[in-house]
């Protein structure tokens, strides 16, 4: 048996661990009766239908009539910094405010680019600040901190 | 008159000042971000979301259709002047459209897109308009074993009439139910929330539409090379000559026809009608030689009918309540959030809010073509901007935005796994629309399959016996059954990959 087409191979796979996980898990739960669904019943047999559903996309792709393909590769560098940039953000927002966070998600992401440039970078992160602070806070009022409570 | 006395209900609601105001800034808004490449209408929906939050449901709804509208039009205007189609219903307008831009005939072939949108938005609303009575009133003897049976209708057309393979699509609907289950069930026992506070309220769906249309879109342009360097054309003349006139005209008619039908089929509507209307003027078309090279009726024909079934697409969502594409779900959401629960009741309850919002599409549409004439040189100079000045300020945007949904960093959290995980899907070739999909429709349609089979006492046969019931899962099983079909399979796959 070979795999000929290793983009659906794993998506089936994923499928498959997604769809067994979740059956699993919902299984943990009160099942109840079709009359009386408890909170695992519909999560349960949607696990187990994906989980089918994996089977067959898998299936699929060892057929001899199925397209070759491989795996298509990824951009580790651009993923990497583009969910760093976010992470960061995330964790820099409720406690040192807008104006340092963005400067955080934009000087970080903007390393995920072929032509990065620390002037470049910093002039955007100024202008989306002063942007940001126009629209987020004074046009729309959102309560937002903007700056860490010690300095202002 | 009936149908004219509700859009003079619908007028006064839309035509005061205010609400004009917030339709125009939708428009202009939804535009703005449409034209940036590689945001469609869904990450402009999540993205602008927030601008309408603190607005009365009426303005907020009539300001959301203008985002949609302006996002759908954005996107048509990428299209044509750099080849960059900003979403799928508009990848055949960039054939022809590029094309015309080209020979110098940019503005010709913006103002088709627009003019042809205008006479589709119309008509579309007017079928909306006739539509939206009849149909609520058989919406209205809907128990909750008809709308089991409705949803289960539309995600299974959602997945037939996607690109891309049948079983893939399907799995992504289920993975989309799974993920709107995560939170707490109806009778408050927890579930998939991992003893996480913040999943006890389930995950947000601007979170999930913002990570795999945004953050992936992002994370999957930054490996090509930058778009730069690219022509992008000048837009002189808009007028369309004579004989453009003459043959745009009927194009636009056909086109409207076309996605009016498609728009209100679930799955990816406005898309399917494009490509449709498209293979329909090349075919007809005595001018076929000039596909591909800048023919207007390529123009026209795809982008009034992917406007018309932009509009038709709201038929099932105001009166079921079933959104029939991504799109419409996140304008599900988005109604959600202000409080609306869309439904024939709506109609009834709140008649003001409900025409004013069709009528409100139709402003949009006209507020579109007027704001284009004189704005079109902003949308080319945002155009020259470089991708990585832009899409920092997408990732700026969206994770403030996701934040003052819930005033919660968690969401921002969310964003960035599900840009990996969408990532991770787009590498896998597996399409997110239909997880979105079944991500909205995940509650609702445990809810409705509960109380059905409660009120039947367990007995599935009930899906079969209720007759409303059984007509629509006869139309789903002639659905699957279709793709069985060798000649409607090919030209399903012909549909997608050859135009």
């Amino acid at each position: 048996m070979k795999i000929r087409n290793l983009t659906d191979f794993a998506s089936g796979l994923l499928y498959v661990i997604v769809g067994v996980c979740a059956a699993y898990i919902a299984s943990g739960y009160t099942m109840g009766t079709a009359a009386n669904m408890g909170t695992g019943f519909f999560p349960f047999w949607l696990g187990v239908f994906l989980a089918a559903i994996g089977v067959a996309v898998c299936a699929s792709s060892v057929l001899s009539g199925a397209a070759r393909e491989k795996l298509a590769s990824w951009n580790w560098k651009s993923l990497l910094w583009v969910s760093v940039s976010i992470l960061v953000f995330a964790l820099l927002f409720e406690d040192a405010g807008m104006v340092l966070s963005i400067f955080a998600l934009v000087l970080v992401s903007s390393l995920a680019s072929r032509e990065f440039r620390w002037t470049g970078a910093i002039a955007n992160a100024c202008f989306l600040n002063v942007v940001c602070y126009s629209a987020f806070v004074w046009l729309l009022n959102i309560p937002l901190r903007v700056w860490p409570d010690l300095w202002f | 008159m009936e149908l004219l006395q509700h859009l003079a209900t619908g007028l006064t609601a839309a035509l005061t000042l205010q609400n004009l105001v917030y339709c125009f800034i939708g428009a202009f808004l939804g535009t703005l971000i449409g034209v940036l490449p590689g945001l469609g209408p869904v990450a402009t929906i999540a993205m602008l979301l927030p601008a309408t939050y603190t607005l009365p449901p009426t303005a907020a709804l009539i300001m959301l259709a203008g985002i949609y509208y302006g996002a759908q039009y954005g996107g048509s205007t990428t299209a044509i002047l750099i080849n960059i189609p900003g979403e799928s219903s508009s990848v055949v307008t960039a054939i022809d459209g590029y094309q015309m831009a080209r020979q110098g005939r940019a503005g010709v072939a913006l103002f088709t897109a627009g003019m042809g949108s205008f006479i589709a938005g119309c008509i579309g609303v007017l079928i909306l308009a006739s539509f939206a009575v009849p149909l609520a009133e058989i919406a209205f003897e809907f128990g909750p074993t008809e709308y089991a049976s409705l949803m289960i209708l539309g995600l299974v057309g959602a997945t037939v009439l996607s690109s891309g393979s049948l079983l893939k699509a399907m799995g992504m609907v289920i993975i989309g139910l799974l993920l709107g289950l995560v939170g707490t069930d109806v009778n408050g026992a927890p579930r998939y929330s991992f003893g996480i506070q913040e999943l006890s309220d389930g995950i947000g769906f601007v979170a999930v539409a913002m990570g795999v249309f945004g953050v992936a879109e992002i994370i999957g342009n930054l490996e090509k090379d930058e778009l730069r360097g690219t022509f992008v054309a000048k837009v002189t003349n808009m007028w369309p000559t004579r004989e453009d006139t003459r043959r745009m005209i009927p194009a636009i008619l056909r086109g409207t026809a076309v996605g009016a039908f498609f728009g209100i089929l679930p799955g990816a509507g406005a898309a399917v009608a494009s490509f449709s209307s498209y293979a329909m003027e090349k075919k007809i078309s005595r001018h076929s030689e000039e596909f591909g090279h800048g023919a207007i009726e390529g123009v026209a024909g795809p982008e009034s009918a992917n406007n018309a079934a932009a509009q038709t697409a709201f038929i099932p969502l105001l009166t079921l309540g079933i959104p029939a594409s991504a799109t419409m779900a996140m304008m599900l959401g988005a109604m959600t959030i202000h409080d609306i629960q869309p439904g024939p009741q709506v109609m009834v309850s709140d008649p003001a809010l409900f025409w004013g919002l069709i009528v409100s599409m139709w402003i949009g549409n006209l507020i579109l073509i007027i704001l284009n004439l004189p704005l079109i040189g902003i949308w080319v100079k945002l155009l020259t901007v470089p991708y990585r000045v832009l899409y920092p300020a997408i990732l700026v945007f969206c994770s403030i935005g996701v934040y003052t949904v819930s005033n919660s960093a968690f969401d921002i959290y969310l964003v960035c796994l599900f840009g990996v995980v969408g990532y991770m899907f787009s590498k896998l070739k597996c399409e997110p629309a239909p997880l979105l999909l079944g991500f909205i429709l995940g509650p609702l349609m445990e809810e409705n399959f509960r109380r059905a089979l409660l009120l039947s006492d367990g007995n599935f046969s009930v899906f079969l016996t209720r007759p409303i019931s059984l007509v629509l899962l006869v139309i789903t099983g002639i659905l699957l059954l279709s793709i069985l079909l060798p000649a409607f399979r090919k030209t399903r796959e012909k549909a997608f990959v050859e135009v």
